[in-house]
């Protein structure tokens, strides 16, 4: 895309989110916890067209630089993203998500009588398997629409 | 493989289980060898949902080996009652004893005390997640009657919610069995035990009708069908008739197959059963006390499996 077609201005600082899954920028957002109350210049672009998804997201967090933990979990959603540190406008770092082994305390079990869904101390646990998430505690595999399972807390 | 606590049968190998074993039929054989062996154990017992044969047979097994046992009692005598997590009532009772046996009624409960105590926890039951002390004296039970190696079983009855079901199928893939599932639709083993199943390459094929496999079968272990896992009586009844089995319905079995059943039973075994040489399910209850002295043999001894 040519600065010409630009829909959102580059940022000075912080971290672009690009080749997201199209459709999937706000559940990138919700995974990394920003929800506009940190203060934070977020833009995010919906459903562009892309040479490699056919349409993808852009997410832009200003001031902001994700490790490479955090972002890992969206490959869960969008494993096509890629994240690139920006500082004084110049991509100083560019990275392909990896599939994390294991994802705790970002996702809730959809199975009510998991122990991690009965007020204990204990955060949820996934392991990463080939069909999605499966939960340590009670064995419960999540398929399909992951991000609906993220935890609002 | 070390193993402090057991929470599941997919844990336990081969090797592991034949140690169980192995040891259980040294204690029966001569049960007064070791009945000294635990005089300060104390076992706890965190019973947060009923039980006889578990909890008893628990009891037992500690008291053979010399020990003792303190019991949480009902959840409604005990601090539960008033709202204390199982996290906290679980570090607390660590204190008072040197194993802990906990039965609740929320999946991954066991996997989640272990996680807060030092002192090895025992899974009686968790949900409809697992059970796998049973597992060791089913499979103990098979061994002795039938062997464990170029076995066909037939498991029957409440394949999603039967826990004991859960931990014997896992527990079965590290032997050569066929396993056959038999059930209504609407009672198929779940997503996750399919796919640990599947990860370990087990041979296991799915039914809804018990006849089209009972000739071939080496074991039968029937399950309850419980009535809560129908919205209507009457759907209730007409599906649990289809899973119950009578001396009728044995006519087509091996002479040899044996009959098993974790119990209680309502009325998917008809008592005229009991007769028939082929009932194996109250040898299978008494063999949990010298299988679980065996476990607690080796989780307080050594403290591993």
């Amino acid at each position: 895309m040519s600065d010409r077609e630009l829909r959102v201005s580059k940022i000075r600082n912080g971290t672009v989110i690009d080749h997201v899954t199209g459709g999937q920028a706000l559940n990138v957002l919700s995974i990394l916890g920003i929800d506009g109350s940190e203060g934070l210049g977020v833009s995010v672009v919906l459903n562009v067209p892309s040479d490699r998804l056919g349409l993808k997201d852009v997410v832009k967090v200003e001031d902001r630089e994700l490790s490479q933990s955090e972002v890992d979990v969206i490959s869960l959603i969008a494993p096509e993203a890629t994240i690139n540190i920006i500082r004084e406008f110049d991509v100083v770092e560019k990275n392909r998500v990896d599939r994390p082994e294991t994802v705790i305390g970002l996702l809730s079990c959809p199975n009510r009588n998991c122990i991690t869904n009965a007020n204990e101390p204990v955060e949820t646990k996934f392991d990463v398997v080939d069909e999605g998430v499966r939960c340590t505690y009670c064995g419960t595999i999540i398929r399909e629409e992951l991000a609906t399972h993220i935890d609002p807390e | 493989m070390r193993q402090d606590h057991l929470i599941t049968a997919t844990q336990l190998s081969r090797a592991d289980i034949e140690a169980v074993l192995d040891r259980a039929a040294e204690i029966d054989a001569d049960p007064g060898a070791v009945a000294d062996r635990y005089r300060e154990a104390v076992l706890a017992l965190c019973f947060f949902e009923p039980s006889t044969r578990t909890k008893m047979s628990f009891e037992t097994a500690i008291k053979r080996l010399g020990g003792a046992t303190t019991d949480m009692g009902t959840v409604e005598s005990s601090s539960v009652k008033k709202g204390e997590s199982l996290a906290d009532t679980v570090r607390v009772v660590e204190g008072y004893a040197d194993a802990l046996v906990l039965r609740h009624p929320s999946e991954g409960a066991a996997k989640m005390a272990a996680e807060f105590v030092d002192v090895p926890v025992i899974n009686a039951g968790d949900g409809a997640g697992q059970h796998p002390s049973q597992t060791l004296l089913d499979l103990y039970t098979i061994r002795e009657n039938v062997g464990l190696d170029d076995l066909s079983i037939g498991i029957m009855g409440d394949l999603k919610y039967g826990r004991t079901v859960h931990s014997l199928a896992e527990a079965l893939t590290n032997f050569d069995v066929r396993q056959h599932f038999i059930s209504p639709e609407s009672l198929k083993l779940p997503r996750g035990v399919r796919f640990d199943l599947h990860n370990s390459g087990a041979q296991l094929r799915e039914h809804t009708d018990l006849e089209e496999v009972l000739p071939e079968l080496d074991v039968l272990y029937v399950t309850r069908i419980q009535r809560e896992r129908f919205p209507d009586e009457t759907e209730y009844e007409q599906i649990a008739g289809e899973y119950q089995i009578d001396d009728d319905t044995l006519e087509l079995a091996d002479d040899d197959l044996a009959v098993m059943h974790p119990l209680p039973r309502v009325d998917e075994i008809d008592p005229a059963v009991d007769a028939l040489s082929q009932a194996t399910y109250f040898e299978q209850a008494h063999n949990g006390v010298p299988v679980r002295m065996a476990l607690l043999d080796f989780l307080l001894s050594e403290g591993e499996l």
